[in-house]
């Protein structure tokens, strides 16, 4: 929990992982994209403070001592979601998996929840393991990650017929709520792979799932915006706009968060710190301290106040996945009900 | 896309064309010149007439076919100056820098030089990318005459012709007539992106909103662009590379 000028925030990290990256974990072969990967993630992180920069070596592989500290006695975290990547072509253990973050999480009762993943090009294997994992865990949502290489392919959409059928199974084993990861390769390769029209069609096809797009579908934010004023179970994920534009871009982030607050809304937007990309102590810190600036060219984006902040840094991420939220950091009843589905009125009255 | 066409002679003024040939060709994502975003790791031209470019991305996985458009549009700018004999264009550090370079080399074609991978060529991606920058930099145009009170109805009677000058202007122009829009002095400042008809009078405000959004994203994706280029090459500068304009 993260307390500032007498408020209190629950804190949810509703996006990070705790990855092998280092060259013990290449896949032989394939080290230039293992290697190429993690440095790619690298350079991210220099878009953070420069105090909060590591070490191209401790960045492939961190400690559970390193993420406990970072994530939770210095980051104001009080729970935090795993978001697996496998990327087995590259890393032989995989990069940051379901297995690998539960076996460091339950040495930790309480702080983790543990999202799976599936990959619908997989096929029947892939669904007894998804079965698997949901039991195993019980996990209560998924990371996909669309741009993933697979024995030669390189990537899929959520709307093939094959992802379809995951998404029903994942729905019927419980899974609420699915975070996508746009990234840049898909078939064919002519296509934009970052566009999130599938996304669309499954948000559509399947309401009674929650889709967090996460980087809120950066680099396609426009795109995204479009989508979401039309579904309302298409939520923000705000990993990389804050740890890859507050600090370093402070204008580009008050204009994007003032396009989110317009089109999507306070109660749709949910904090997640990419840790290891970036730590949470200063994202959660800095988010608590941003105003909109009072200047002319900000003037038609809608402000937010402290009761959003509570939303976006843990209340919103909270109801998603029904996590108990101690009494003294709920809002009053008329801060409006996190997480909440029918925030796009605005857009219509634009 | 063609650079001007003087005649080239000393080797000094052959380096300085072909940076300026490359001045002409842009990320097609981000509507920039490659040049100023710092994505040219070096240009020469040798005495005899042959050019080397080497090009460089912020990260190991960028999208391919955009750097595909970028190598490809490097090469024919190149290559359309007069003096210059051989091209070599040469993408670094890329995970498709191979199939890329050596597609780009051969005029193979997007759909050969990634045998399987791709049904057609890039101009439908292209021409998507430039209706974002035709969106883009309608905000451009409009914002400063919204600020001055212009009211959105009366944006919407304006045509091209009667705007004051601008850069941000001529570049909506040209954008414009590259996809086939009315471009002229009587062609509509709101128009679909698509069919270039002007903008129905109950779409205004949704139209400008679209358009803001369009730009803002746009420019955030260059700002977290150039961030990671400058931390992957520690601050080194690309050729013609020019600080962001914010």
């Amino acid at each position: 929990m993260y307390e500032h000028n007498g408020e209190k925030y629950f804190i949810v990290d509703s996006h990070m992982h705790y990855w092998n990256a280092a060259p013990d974990n290449w896949v032989p072969g394939a080290e230039q994209y293992a290697k190429g990967w993690i440095e790619c993630f690298h350079a991210y992180q220099g878009l953070g403070p420069p105090e909060t920069h590591w070490t191209i070596e401790h960045f492939q592989k961190y400690s559970e001592d390193d993420l406990m500290k970072d994530v939770f006695e210095d980051g104001h975290v009080d729970v935090a979601i795993f978001q697996p990547t496998d990327l087995k072509e590259w890393y032989t253990e995989g990069f940051n998996t379901t297995a690998r973050n539960a076996e460091m999480g339950k040495k930790h009762p309480g702080k983790f929840i543990y999202n799976t993943n599936f990959d619908p090009r997989n096929g029947d294997a892939g669904l007894e393991e998804l079965k698997r994992n949901v039991e195993t865990y019980g996990s209560k949502g998924v990371k996909l990650y669309t741009a993933e290489w697979n024995n030669g392919s390189r990537g899929y959409k959520l709307s093939d017929p094959g992802a379809y059928r995951y998404l029903e199974a994942a729905q019927n084993l419980g899974i609420k709520n699915i975070h996508v990861h746009k990234g840049p390769t898909i078939w064919p390769l002519d296509k934009d792979a970052f566009d999130v029209a599938d996304i669309d069609h499954c948000a559509t096809d399947f309401p009674e799932l929650n889709f967090i797009i996460e980087h809120v579908g950066l680099p396609r934010i426009e795109d995204f915006c479009f989508m979401a004023t039309q579904e309302p179970n298409v939520y923000a994920g705000l990993s990389v706009v804050i740890g890859g534009l507050m600090h370093a871009r402070r204008n580009f982030f008050n204009k994007v968060m003032g396009e989110l607050l317009f089109w999507v809304g306070e109660d749709k937007m949910t904090f997640g710190s990419d840790y290891g990309i970036w730590e949470p102590k200063w994202q959660v810190e800095g988010f608590v301290d941003w105003e909109m600036p009072d200047r002319e060219e900000y003037s038609d984006y809608p402000r937010l106040n402290t009761a959003g902040k509570k939303k976006i840094l843990g209340l919103n991420a909270a109801r998603l996945y029904d996590i108990e939220v101690p009494k003294e950091f709920q809002l009053p009843a008329e801060a409006g009900t996190p997480a909440a589905q029918d925030d796009a009125q605005l857009v219509a009255g634009a | 896309m063609t650079p001007t066409a003087t005649a080239v002679t000393g080797f000094r003024d052959r380096a300085e064309a072909v940076l300026k040939a490359l001045e002409t060709v842009r990320d097609p994502e981000l509507d920039e010149p490659i040049t100023s975003l710092g994505f040219v790791a070096s240009c020469a031209v040798s005495a005899a007439g042959d050019a080397q470019v080497r090009l460089r991305l912020p990260t190991y996985f960028c999208a391919p076919n955009f750097a595909y458009l970028m190598v490809a549009d490097a090469y024919d700018a190149v290559s359309a100056l007069p003096g210059v004999r051989n091209v070599e264009v040469v993408l670094d550090d890329h995970f498709a820098s191979d199939a890329i370079n050596g597609g780009v080399a051969a005029q193979a074609g997007f759909v050969r030089s990634f045998d399987g991978e791709a049904v057609s060529e890039l101009h439908g991606l292209r021409a998507d990318f430039l209706r974002k920058a035709v969106m883009a930099g309608t905000d451009q145009v409009a914002r400063p005459l919204l600020s001055a009170g212009t009211d959105p109805a009366a944006l919407l009677a304006m045509n091209l012709g009667e705007l004051p000058p601008s850069r941000a202007l001529d570049r909506l122009r040209q954008r414009r007539a590259e996809l086939g829009l009315p471009a002229g002095d009587d062609a509509p400042l709101l128009v679909d992106p698509v069919t270039g008809a002007r903008v129905a009078a109950d779409s205004v405000p949704l139209h400008l909103r679209k358009a803001k959004v369009t730009r803002v994203s746009i420019e955030a994706n260059s700002g977290i662009c150039r961030g990671m280029l400058a931390h992957r090459y520690q601050g080194t500068k690309g050729q013609g590379q020019t600080p962001p304009p914010e």
